[in-house]
C-alpha cells in the first residue's frame, strides 16, 4: 500500500472514530426530547404531582435541585477555591503537597455512591441534620471539590509567571499579587470549573439518596434542614417505583433535568469562548 | 561621590552552581552604571540581587554570601522588609511586560499597592512618570486602552515609567532594549540620560556599543566574576586587564 493510500485510510478512520463520539449525544438527547417533548407544558414545571405522581407538575424536585446545586456551591466553593489558591501559589514541592495532591486525585475517582454513604453516616446520622438539603449539599459539595481543586489549580497555572515576578518587582507582596493580578486573569477559568462540578452535582443521584431526597412531599423544602424532592432522584423512582407511570411523564422529567445540566453547560461554554477572545496574553 | 549600593565579596549559587564569586564594586548615586559582559557572565543574576529578585525562584536552592549594602544598609539582613526594598529599587525587565490592564492602570499598580490612594496625586504620577520616560505624547489621549495593545518600543518605555511611579531611589534595567528597533532603543537611551538626574541607573546593555555609550561607571563580568571596573571613557579606551580588552574589541564574546 503507497503512502499516500496508507495516510487517507487513516485519516478516514480517525475522522471515523470521531464521528462515533458525536453519534451517542445526539441519539440520547434527540430521543428523550423526541420522547418527552409532549409532557412539557408549563403545569408539568410549574404544578405539584398528583395522583401518586402520575399527574400534574414536577415543581418540587425542579426547586429541590436547584436548591441542592446552590448548597453545594455554597458548602464547596470557598474551600476548593482555597484550597486551589494555596496549591498553586504558595505550596512548594514537599510530601505534604504531594499527599494533598494524591488525596485530590482519589477523592475525584471515589464511586458517588460511597459519598453517599459516607454522607449518610457522617452528615446525616453522626452530625444529626437527618435527610436534608444541608446534608445533601455537604455530601454533594465534598464529592464536587476535587474537581473545582483540579480546574480551579489549573486555571490558576495557566496565568504567565512573567506577570507574577512584575508584580513583585513594582513591590506587591505575594497576596497581593495573587489577589490583583493572579485570580482576575484565571477567574474565567475557575468559573468554568465550578460549573462544571455544580453540573455534575446537579444530575447525581447516589449522593443524595440517603442523604436529602424524598420519594414524594406534598410540599416544598421548609427549611435547610428538611429533604427534598429533586430531579435525578425523582426520575429513578417513577422509572422504577411507581407501576402503571406513563412514559411521557418519565421522558419528560428526563428533559428537564438535561436541559438543567446542559444549560449550565452552555453558560461554562459561553464564558470560556468570551475569555479566550478577551484574552490578551 | 556618594555610593549608592555598596556591593561587598558578593558570591551567589543556584543550588551548586555558582553564578556570581566575590564581586565587590561600589554603584555611584545618580549615574549609569553599566553591567556588561558575555551570556552567562552573572550580569542579571547581579542585578536581582540587588532588589532580591532571585528570593522568588522556586525549587533551587539559593545561596547568598557577603554583603550588598543600600545607603549602608544590609539588604540581606533578617527582617528586612522585601517589598519596601522593591519599591526603592525599581526593574525594568529585558522584555516588556506589561501587566494585562490598561495604560493607566499599569503605571498606577505599584502606587496602589503600596496604599496610595489620592486620585490627583495619582494622575499627577501617571503623567510625570509618562513623560519621564518619554512616552506621554504617544499615549496621553488613549491611557484607558489595553497596555497589551501598544507596540514594543512604546510598551518597554511604558514598564519604565511604572517602575518610576514607584519613586525608586535606584532602577535596574536588565536589558531593556533586546525588542527594541534602533529608534526606540535611542529613545530610550536618551530617557536614561534624563533619568540618572533623578535616580541611580544600572543597567545590563544590549550590547558593548551600547554600554559605551551610556556607561558613567562600566562593570565587567566574565563566568560570575568581576574582572574590571572603572569609569565608561577609560575602560571601553584603555582597559587595564587583557580580558576585558579582547571581548571590548570583539576578539571574543
Amino acid at each position: 500500500m503507497s503512502a499516500q493510500l496508507t495516510q487517507r485510510v487513516a485519516f478516514a478512520l480517525l475522522t471515523l472514530m470521531a464521528v462515533v463520539v458525536v453519534v451517542p449525544i445526539v441519539l440520547v438527547v434527540g430521543y428523550i426530547v423526541v420522547q418527552g417533548l409532549g409532557a412539557i407544558s408549563w403545569e408539568f414545571v410549574s404544578d405539584f404531582p398528583r395522583n401518586g405522581m402520575k399527574e400534574g407538575g414536577i415543581l418540587p424536585a425542579i426547586i429541590g435541585t436547584v436548591l441542592l446545586t446552590f448548597g453545594t456551591a455554597i458548602a464547596s466553593i470557598p474551600i476548593a477555591l482555597g484550597a486551589a489558591i494555596y496549591l498553586a501559589e504558595y505550596a512548594r514541592d514537599t510530601w505534604l503537597t504531594r499527599t494533598i495532591r494524591l488525596a485530590i486525585i482519589n477523592l475525584a475517582g471515589i464511586p458517588s455512591v460511597v459519598y453517599g454513604l459516607f454522607g449518610l453516616g457522617m452528615f446525616v446520622l453522626f452530625l444529626g441534620f437527618g435527610a436534608s438539603i444541608v446534608a445533601g449539599s455537604l455530601t454533594l459539595g465534598l464529592m464536587t471539590m476535587p474537581v473545582v481543586i483540579s480546574t480551579a489549580e489549573e486555571a490558576l497555572l495557566t496565568v504567565p509567571q512573567r506577570f507574577r515576578v512584575v508584580s513583585r518587582s513594582l513591590g506587591a507582596s505575594h497576596w497581593q499579587t495573587v489577589r490583583n493580578v493572579v485570580l482576575p486573569n484565571a477567574l474565567p477559568g475557575i468559573l468554568t470549573g465550578v460549573i462544571l462540578g455544580l453540573e455534575r452535582a446537579a444530575g447525581e443521584t447516589a449522593p443524595i439518596l440517603f442523604t436529602a431526597a424524598a420519594f414524594y412531599l406534598p410540599r416544598l423544602p421548609q427549611s435547610a434542614f428538611s429533604p427534598t424532592m429533586a430531579l435525578p432522584y425523582h426520575l429513578y423512582v417513577i422509572a422504577t417505583q411507581v407501576p402503571g407511570m406513563p412514559l411521557e411523564v418519565q421522558y419528560g422529567t428526563a428533559l428537564v433535568l438535561l436541559v438543567l445540566v446542559l444549560g449550565l453547560n452552555l453558560v461554562a461554554t459561553v464564558l470560556r469562548s468570551r475569555f479566550r477572545r478577551r484574552r490578551q496574553w | 561621590m556618594v555610593s549608592k549600593f555598596s556591593i561587598r565579596n558578593l558570591g551567589f549559587y543556584y543550588d551548586d552552581h555558582q553564578a556570581l564569586r566575590d564581586v565587590s564594586v561600589d554603584v555611584p548615586a545618580n549615574e549609569i552604571t553599566v553591567v556588561f559582559g558575555p551570556s552567562h557572565a552573572g550580569k542579571s543574576t547581579l542585578l536581582r540581587c540587588l532588589n532580591r529578585l532571585n528570593d522568588l525562584i522556586e525549587n533551587v536552592a539559593l545561596r547568598v554570601e557577603g554583603k550588598v549594602l543600600l545607603d549602608g544598609q544590609d539588604i540581606y539582613r533578617p527582617g528586612l522588609d522585601v517589598t519596601e526594598l522593591r519599591r526603592r529599587v525599581g526593574m525594568v525587565f529585558a522584555l516588556p511586560i506589561p501587566l494585562p490592564l490598561t495604560i493607566r492602570q499599569n503605571v498606577t499598580y505599584g502606587p496602589l499597592m503600596s496604599g496610595e490612594k489620592n486620585p490627583a496625586r495619582l494622575a499627577e504620577l501617571v503623567e510625570r512618570c509618562l513623560k519621564q520616560a518619554a512616552i506621554w505624547d504617544e499615549v496621553k489621549d488613549r491611557l484607558d486602552d489595553p497596555a497589551m495593545r501598544l507596540s514594543g518600543g512604546q510598551q518597554q518605555r511604558l514598564c519604565i515609567a511604572r517602575s518610576l511611579a514607584l519613586e525608586p531611589e535606584v532602577i535596574l534595567l536588565d536589558n531593556p532594549t533586546s525588542g527594541l528597533d534602533p529608534l526606540s532603543t535611542a529613545k530610550v537611551e536618551a530617557s536614561l540620560e534624563i533619568l540618572k538626574e533623578s535616580y541611580t541607573v544600572v543597567l545590563v546593555p544590549h550590547s558593548v556599543q551600547q554600554a559605551a555609550r551610556v556607561a558613567d561607571l562600566a562593570v565587567f563580568l566574565l563566568n560570575g566574576e568581576l574582572v574590571e571596573a572603572g569609569p565608561g571613557e577609560v575602560l571601553f579606551t584603555s582597559p587595564r586587564e587583557r580580558r576585558t580588552e579582547d571581548y571590548v574589541t570583539g576578539r571574543f564574546g
